[in-house]
Order: structure tokens, then C-alpha cells, then sequence
């Protein structure tokens, strides 16, 4: 009887695990499968060899591409910094109420479909939008290319991606005890000395998940840019896009396509290391 | 200057409750005061209204006659140690120490040294490079305490800064923080509802209860000469009998479960028919099989028995009325629960409470 027992308990209790396999098996056939084949394709496509990666980082225009959106990736990320910080420190200050509006007002443009934002962005900015008819009557006689370059796509990047920046900054201001900051101030500090010397150190695990998230997307961004952006300012996914479209190139966007994913998992990596990637997501 | 601190009518309303009523209270330099009253009293109120944390609703109050309303926290010079320690945790101990002095524009070479100094005068030399995560609770504390004083602030204030640790390492802090307090001579204001901690600490206990000062005296006082029932009730175990003076020139009092019963002289003005509390502690009765000559002897219906080893605490009824008595440990085997005995007790050990 009690080796019966001993036996059963032994037994690794595999039900918890079947509850994962409907996702796994769908990533499996939906995420894996491709990606692995995107891998062979790298190699083999048009025949076996590493020319296609040779290509990839040392042509020029690919070269262009991949500083230009590292670039862009950047400034979208500290422009929503910018943004995000100030938005997240008002919603902890203010009171519930005034916190949930806000909060309801950044997550419903979370919410809304990409494309739908992407395209109002094509509204607002185009050459007979509200905008540069305001700009008309201001008095500008030829108003500035707003739409296809580098500040449409910027800015419509920001505004998807600033409430990835927020929330992760929010939930770490939430959980920074109050009493702390009394206690720096009967220490003597105040205004400007106490975000510098305290509240910015306290959220720096905030900003840090958030820009590397904002980041990380943003490198992989393709509908935005592609939409918005200037063609001569390409990112790299419109450039797979592209090779793989108009040429039929698939081993050349194979090839970047995993330069691209070995890039971002270096940066998680580093992140990894050096905060632990379960903070990620709050 | 003897008025080193004061509480001039300090009022704090929060819409129709009232949570301080014109508390007034000096407080001499040097001078280690307790703030002591269960929850809600007033007491951390009072404490974060000197901080400034909290602004009165009226009245003032003076560090050496200079009014601080007006002036913010960081503005105030005074030392603060919280309930949790409000450590940094991306800074270091030393680093911990260094702040105030940081904030008060002192270099980062000779502000390091004078924290390094004072963490090794709270028993924490060497621990310095450690992050507030890598300490224990104590060791936190200290490094607390070292923050809260590095900067001779002009008071130094402690909200129940023991709470959080064990009863061994509590007792430890308590002699610790008494020795630190005495060999910079700071004057310091500890809160806490512990009554133990307050006696065993202070050279003044303020207790506090709904908002009013209660009596604030030396802790022998307080313990010996409670002035009000809550005091009374609040320090210390307790025998809190309702009487009424039968004859106030000759020091007795009637009650219906006691009789006549004869007090110690009381510097209070009582008037005869004056409804009053008496006051015995369960460690002046003793108890005996016969009366005792000499001595005001009742008969007590035994109930509960409590040994605690070294000593017993004796429950039981004299009429309708609960008394409880401390025995000796080794006294408590001529009494079973459920016999009747007798205790007696001297005039002295009879104190009236006058409110």
C-alpha cells in the first residue's frame, strides 16, 4: 500500500502541462514552423551559400537602412520618454478618479486598430488635411511636407507606442512608497535635488522596461513607417517587405529578417542580464 | 534655555473630527520624551505637525521661541526616523548617511567620512558598501537612525521605529537607541503605543488619548500617580475601583464591593462625596488563606489562575467586582481555582485617580 503511494507520488503529474498544449502546438505550426524555414530559406535561397548574409551587412544601402532605423527606433523612444514620463507622473500624482480618465484615455487609443490610427495620421497631416489648412491660414504660403517623411512616421510611431512607455512607468511610480520621499525631504531635499537624487532613481527600473520595449518594437515596425514614412528613409522590415514583393528576393529578406531577430534578442539579452526580463511587463 | 521646544495649543481638525485639541506641551533640551496612546490618539498626528508634514489648524509651534509654521520639512532641520526606515534602495548604507549632508552642499569626500563616523558610532562600522536589501531589520534600523542624525538636526523624531522587529532585538534597539541619544545629547521624541518600551526609555512620558494630552510625567510618575483613569488603565495592570470619598481628612474612601477603605494621601484636592477611581496594582495585594493584621483584608472568590512560572496572576470576584492579584510564583500553590481566599493590601498601595 504505502509503495503504491510512494509510486503515484513519484509520478511527475503531467495535467497541468496539457492545459499549454493548445498554444503550443499553434505557435508551433504558426511561429516555429515559419520561422524555421525562414532560417533554411536565409541559407538556401537562391542557392546554398552565406552570400546573402555577406550582402546584408556589408552593402551600403542595407547598411543605410539598418542605421536608419536604429535611428528612428531611438528617437521614437525617447520621444515617448519624453512624453510618457511627465503623463505617467501626472497620473500617480492626481487623484483616482483623474488617473482612470487618463489611464481610459491611453489605453483606448491602445486599443484602437493600427491601421485605423495609422490612417488617421494620413488624414490629419495630408496636404488637404485640418492641419496644413491651419497652417494656410496663418498665414504660410507653402506649407511643409508634413505627410511621407520622417516626422509623420515619427510621430505616428510615438503615439502607438507611448503607451507601452506609460504604463510600464506608471507601474513602477504606483509601487514607490510615499514615505520615501517624506523621508527625503526632513533629509533636506527638495524640487530639483529630490527627482534627481531620488524619484528618478526609484523609477529608472520604469524607464528602463519601457524603452527597451518601445525600442524592440519599434525595430520591427512595418505598417507605420511603410505608410507614413519617406520612401527614401526606409526601415528595415519595409525593406523585407520590399526585397520580397517587388523582387521575389526571399533569400535576401530571409537573411535580414534574422539579422534583424538576432539583433533584438541580443538587446533582451543584455536587458536580461542586467534586470531580469520577467520585470518586462511589469 | 529651558523651553527648548514648544507646542503652543496645537489644534488639528479633518472636516467635522477633531484630532488634536489644543495640545500644549514644552519640552526641555536634551530631554528623551515619549509620545505614548493606542491608535488614533493624536500622537503621530502631533509628531508630523513638528515634522511639517501636517499643518495645525490652529496654534504653533517653537524650536528655541522661533516659530517653525511657514517652513517646509526640508527646511526644518529635524531628524526622522520612520516605522519602515525609508531607506534608499539604490543607494547604499553609507551612501544612506551621506544624503542630508549631500543635500546640505557638503563634498562627497568629507561627507562620506562623517557618515562612515557615524555609522560605526550606531555598531554598523564595515557594513557601509551594503544596499538596505543586504541588512537585516536592526541593522536597517540603525542605518536609519544614523541618517536621521548625521546632519545634527535640532530634534530628532522616531514614529514607532521598533515596530517591525522581534522582541530580542527590540529590547537590544531600545538601550542602543538610548545610548546613542544620551552620547549626542539630541533632543529626541519617540512615539509608540508600547508601553514598555516607553517606560524603560524615557525621561518623560506624554500620553496621549482622543486627541488631548493625559498626563505627562516622569515614567515613575505616570506609573505611580496616574492622574486620569485612562492613564490608569493604560500603564500597567491594574485594579481601577469606582469609589466615593467618605471622609477626605482622614484618607478613606467607600466602596460598594470594597467597604471603607483607606488611601494613600493624595496631593489632588478631593471634597467628601466626590465620585473617584482608586487605584491598586496587582503587585501590592497579596494574597493569604487568613486575613492579615494591619492590613485591609477582603474575601475573593478565586476564578482564573494564570502561571507564568516566576509568577502568577490571580483573577478573581470580591462581590460583583473583577480584582486581579500578582503572586509570587512559588506563593500561587496554597489557592486552587474555585476556593475563596483572602487578599489584603496597605493604605499606601491605594491611589486615588482624581479625573
Amino acid at each position: 500500500m504505502g509503495a503504491t503511494i510512494s509510486r503515484l507520488s513519484e509520478k511527475p503529474n503531467l495535467w497541468p502541462w496539457l492545459l499549454l498544449a493548445p498554444l503550443a502546438i499553434y505557435l508551433a505550426i504558426f511561429f516555429l514552423v515559419p520561422l524555421i524555414d525562414v532560417a533554411i530559406m536565409s541559407f538556401t535561397e537562391p542557392r546554398l551559400s552565406i552570400a546573402n548574409y555577406q550582402k546584408v551587412l556589408t552593402g551600403a544601402l542595407y547598411q543605410k537602412v539598418f542605421l536608419n532605423t536604429f535611428m528612428t527606433a531611438a528617437l521614437v523612444t525617447l520621444a515617448c520618454l519624453c512624453v510618457g514620463y511627465p503623463l505617467a507622473y501626472l497620473m500617480n500624482a492626481s487623484k483616482p478618479r483623474t488617473a482612470m480618465l487618463i489611464l481610459l484615455l491611453v489605453t483606448m487609443s491602445f486599443w484602437t486598430s493600427f491601421l485605423v490610427r495609422t490612417y488617421a495620421w494620413m488624414v490629419l497631416l495630408g496636404n488637404n488635411g485640418p492641419i496644413v489648412a491651419f497652417l494656410r491660414a496663418v498665414g504660410f504660403e507653402t506649407p511643409p511636407q508634413l505627410l511621407f517623411t520622417r516626422f509623420s512616421s515619427t510621430l505616428a510611431m510615438v503615439h502607438i507606442l507611448a503607451p507601452y512607455m506609460i504604463m510600464n512607468i506608471y507601474s513602477v511610480m504606483r509601487k514607490i512608497d510615499p514615505v520615501l520621499i517624506r523621508s527625503a525631504e526632513s533629509l533636506g531635499a527638495r524640487g530639483f535635488s529630490l527627482f534627481r537624487h531620488v524619484y528618478l532613481p526609484l523609477t529608472a527600473p520604469g524607464i528602463a522596461n519601457g524603452c527597451v520595449l518601445v525600442f524592440v518594437i519599434c525595430l520591427g515596425f512595418y505598417v507605420t513607417p511603410v505608410l507614413l514614412g519617406s520612401p527614401r528613409e526606409q526601415m528595415i522590415a519595409g525593406l523585407i517587405g520590399h526585397q520580397i514583393e517587388e523582387f521575389l528576393a526571399f533569400g535576401m529578406g530571409s537573411a535580414m529578417a534574422m539579422v534583424l531577430l538576432a539583433i533584438t534578442l541580443a538587446i533582451l539579452a543584455i536587458y536580461h542580464r542586467r534586470f531580469g526580463l520577467d520585470k518586462l511587463w511589469g | 534655555m529651558h523651553q527648548y521646544l514648544q507646542l503652543n495649543g496645537i489644534t488639528k481638525t479633518y472636516g467635522d473630527f477633531t484630532a488634536l485639541k489644543k495640545v500644549d506641551l514644552t519640552i526641555e533640551k536634551g530631554e528623551f520624551v515619549t509620545f505614548l496612546g493606542p491608535s488614533g490618539s493624536g500622537k503621530t498626528t502631533t509628531l508630523m505637525i513638528i515634522a511639517g508634514f501636517e499643518k495645525a489648524t490652529a496654534g504653533d509651534v517653537l524650536v528655541e521661541g522661533k516659530s517653525l509654521s511657514g517652513l517646509a520639512p526640508h527646511e526644518r532641520n529635524i531628524g526622522i526616523v520612520f516605522q519602515n526606515y525609508a531607506l534608499f534602495p539604490h543607494k547604499t548604507a553609507v551612501e544612506n548617511v551621506y544624503f542630508p549632508l549631500q543635500m546640505r552642499g557638503v563634498r562627497r569626500g568629507e561627507g562620506l567620512k562623517k557618515a562612515d563616523e557615524m555609522l560605526a558610532l550606531v555598531g554598523l562600522g564595515g557594513f557601509g558598501k551594503r544596499y538596505p536589501k543586504e541588512l537585516s531589520g536592526g541593522q536597517q534600523q540603525r542605518v536609519a537612525l544614523a541618517r536621521a542624525l548625521v546632519f545634527e538636526p535640532s530634534l530628532l523624531l522616531l514614529d514607532e521605529p521598533l515596530g517591525a522587529l522581534d522582541k530580542n532585538l527590540r529590547e537590544q534597539m531600545q538601550i542602543e537607541i538610548k545610548r546613542i541619544q544620551r552620547a549626542l545629547g539630541v533632543t529626541t521624541i519617540f512615539v509608540t503605543h508600547d508601553q514598555s518600551e516607553a517606560m524603560s526609555m524615557s525621561d518623560r512620558i506624554v500620553v496621549f488619548e482622543k486627541g488631548e494630552i493625559q498626563q505627562a510625567a516622569t515614567p515613575l510618575e505616570i506609573y505611580h500617580k496616574p492622574q486620569t483613569r485612562f492613564v490608569a488603565g493604560f500603564i500597567g495592570e491594574s485594579n481601577l475601583v469606582p469609589a466615593r470619598i467618605g471622609d477626605a481628612a482622614a484618607n478613606q474612601a467607600e466602596s460598594t464591593a470594597l467597604g471603607i477603605c483607606d488611601y494613600a494621601p493624595t496631593e489632588s484636592a478631593v471634597t467628601d462625596g466626590q465620585d473617584v477611581t482608586l487605584l491598586i496594582r496587582p503587585e501590592h495585594i497579596r494574597l493569604s488563606r487568613n486575613p492579615i493584621e494591619g492590613r485591609k483584608n477582603v474575601r475573593m472568590q478565586v476564578e482564573t489562575i494564570v502561571n507564568y512560572g516566576d509568577n502568577a496572576l490571580v483573577i478573581g470576584k470580591v462581590g460583583d467586582l473583577q480584582m486581579r492579584v500578582r503572586v509570587l510564583g512559588a506563593d500561587v500553590v496554597i489557592i486552587k481555582e474555585g476556593e475563596e481566599c483572602c487578599i489584603s493590601w496597605q493604605p499606601e498601595a491605594v491611589f486615588v485617580v482624581p479625573r
